[in-house]
């Protein structure tokens, strides 16, 4: 397995992670990826059946980068705060490869939206997959899978997950 | 200037100018929420239910819903589709609670009465009784016949691989109910080529569900709302384009040929949306190929009322099923699909494309928005009316797009069958 060193790398990544979603510094986030890195926001239902398309398919670091410029500048949309709560990650299988450690880990995670005139409720439930590997800037997500529950999507899901 | 200081109508009346005001209680009442679903999902209209290639062997079946009604899609034993309502014909439960699967009947599980995957009640436990001492205590009444209480079927009808069907068994043929102009369109998308479902993707959208409708019956907004289609000439004002409907004015189809996009003084100049200088990082995103089958136009969507769009943009295909619940929301789910002769490079094109689509998309999530806005302000003032005057006052095809013709031509329609 890992050394606690490493595990607490990362809890940092996921933290650090949810706390960029949170804090709307969305130009942030594609950093938390290598650069042939990938997002993906895929509905339980599609997951589970084997069906490939997800809500959200950002199939490299420049695709989320183009994601962001979509999210601040394209997006017309209702603003609302969003609040990430992410359990404790599961470490399922270490690998080592010339730059160090691949982990695949998850972590459940609820977010909360809470619009500007509402109140808060329960907008995106779900788990992270995730492959991460070590890179000179420390551990980065080669790909962060996120199988959501909430299937009906309370109209529509701007910022990322 | 009315003098009463209310912003509730009373009575309501639809607004003299005609079809190009359309009253914010059309959105807004219950009454006419009901009389809807009697009159435009339940009787004289085919819905949608799904594709076929979702229940490629029998047995296999998926639960669907037709205006506010649950209903199954199931593949029968001989290959043909039945659709059924989900309500037990016992005391009424909405029986089937999965979403899709296969089996060989259906059960209640209540009372455990058992049907056909036609729908025909197989048997009823306890029907003659309970032999107990002797004597045979309850059971059903004699002249209590299966055949009177199976489960209410509905009309079928599958046209390319796509499945509507309607309670009203004295509809038209899908053929006449669709007529030439929009079958046309119907199949240049299902051409007869086998489906290949490529998921799902839902999503409440708290407002009428006549505004989503409206929504594909309205080529004003896309290239003034969505920075992707005016920036890109996907879609937008100097694009050569055509709209099109059928005789009642119900359905429609919006044809676009993509531009070159670029700036345009004219369709762009003061449009909040246009970025001049927006590249994509990643080109994948607009990785479009065009098609044999397009025919020319890079985008088709086919509004067929009241309960389902047929989306062709560029490589991403779709169909978008409205499920309303109540006046003020409906559930919109995406099947977004492609075709089983897809190279593999063509499924991750249609894939990565979706992006631009659904309630995340680049383009379609600000529709989800706008709906639930323009609900928002229906509801606070139901005595007030939008103006639909858009290319003018008359409904009719048209080779441009600077029009809101077809909104009045759905409205005409509407109003017919309502009698409002
Ligand atoms: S309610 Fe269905 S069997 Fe009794
Ligand atoms: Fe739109």
């Amino acid at each position: 397995m890992i050394d606690f060193k490493t595990y607490f790398e990362l809890l940092n990544l996921y933290s650090d992670y949810a706390m960029v979603c949170d804090s709307a510094e969305w130009e942030k986030w594609p950093e938390f990826f290598i650069e042939d890195g990938c997002y993906r926001l895929q509905p339980r239902e599609n997951h589970d059946s084997g069906l490939p398309l997800c809500l959200l398919a950002l199939e490299s670091k420049a695709m989320i980068r183009d994601r962001v410029y979509g999210v601040k500048e394209t997006m017309y949309h209702d603003p609302y705060y969003q609040r990430h709560v992410v359990g404790t990650p599961r470490v399922i299988s270490v690998a080592r490869d010339l730059y160090g450690e691949r982990i695949v880990s998850e972590a459940n995670y609820v977010v909360i939206r809470t619009k500007l005139d509402g109140e808060s409720t329960v907008y995106n439930a779900g788990y992270y997959h995730d492959e991460i590997v070590r890179t000179p800037e420390g551990l980065k997500l080669r790909s962060r899978l996120c199988v959501y529950d909430t299937e009906m999507i309370a109209n529509s899901i701007i910022y990322p997950i | 200037m009315n003098t009463t200081h209310t912003v509730f109508p009373q009575p309501p009346e639809w607004p003299a100018e005609g079809n190009s005001r359309i009253p914010f209680w059309a959105y807004t009442r219950d009454d006419l929420h009901r009389k809807e679903l009697d009159r435009l999902f339940y009787n004289g209209h085919w819905c949608y239910v799904g594709l076929e290639a979702e229940i490629p062997q029998p047995g296999d079946f998926r639960r669907t819903v037709i205006g506010e009604r649950s209903v199954i899609m199931v593949r029968d034993t001989d290959g043909s589709i039945n659709v059924v309502e989900n309500l037990c014909a016992h005391r009424g439960l909405r029986f089937c609670r999965e979403r899709h699967g296969k089996r060989k009947d259906f059960f209640c599980p209540y009372h455990q009465w058992n049907y056909s995957l036609k729908g025909d009640l197989q048997g009823v436990p306890f029907r003659r009784g309970v032999k107990q001492d002797g004597k045979d205590n309850g059971g059903m009444p004699k002249d209590f016949k299966l055949e009177d209480h199976g489960l209410t079927r509905l009309k079928v009808a599958t046209r390319g691989g796509v499945v509507f069907a309607s309670f009203d068994h004295e509809v038209e043929s899908l053929e006449d109910f669709l007529g030439p102009t929009i079958l046309f369109y119907f199949d240049r998308v299902f051409n007869g080529r086998k489906l290949k479902v490529l998921g799902y993707r839902r999503q409440r959208i708290p407002g009428n569900w006549k505004l989503m409708q409206e929504n594909i019956k309205d080529p004003y907004h896309p290239g003034l709302l969505h920075t992707w289609f005016s920036t890109f000439g996907l879609w937008r004002a100097d694009n050569k384009s055509e709209l099109k409907m059928d005789a009642h004015f119900r359905h429609a189809a919006m044809i676009s040929t993509r531009g070159q996009g670029g700036k345009n003084e004219d369709v762009v100049g003061g449009v909040d949306s246009f970025k001049e200088a927006m590249q994509v990082n990643d080109p994948r995103l607009l990785d479009i190929v065009p098609e044999p089958w397009w025919g020319g136009p890079t985008a088709v969507m086919t509004t067929i009322f009241p309960s389902v769009i047929i989306q062709q943009q560029v490589n991403s295909v779709s169909t978008r099923h409205i499920q309303p619940n109540g006046h003020g929301s409906f559930d919109f789910v995406w099947t977004h699909f492609g075709f089983e002769d897809d190279s593999p490079e063509m499924e991750q094109r249609r894939l990565i494309q979706a992006n631009l689509f659904g309630p995340a998309g680049f383009v379609s999530a600000d529709d989800g928005e706008v709906i639930e806005w323009s609900q928002e302000g229906f509801e606070q003032k139901p005595a007030h009316r939008s103006v639909i005057e858009m290319g003018g006052h008359d409904i009719g095809d048209t080779d441009h797009m600077v029009t809101e013709t077809l909104i009045r031509g759905m409205y005409a329609y509407w109003r017919k069958v309502m009698g409002e």
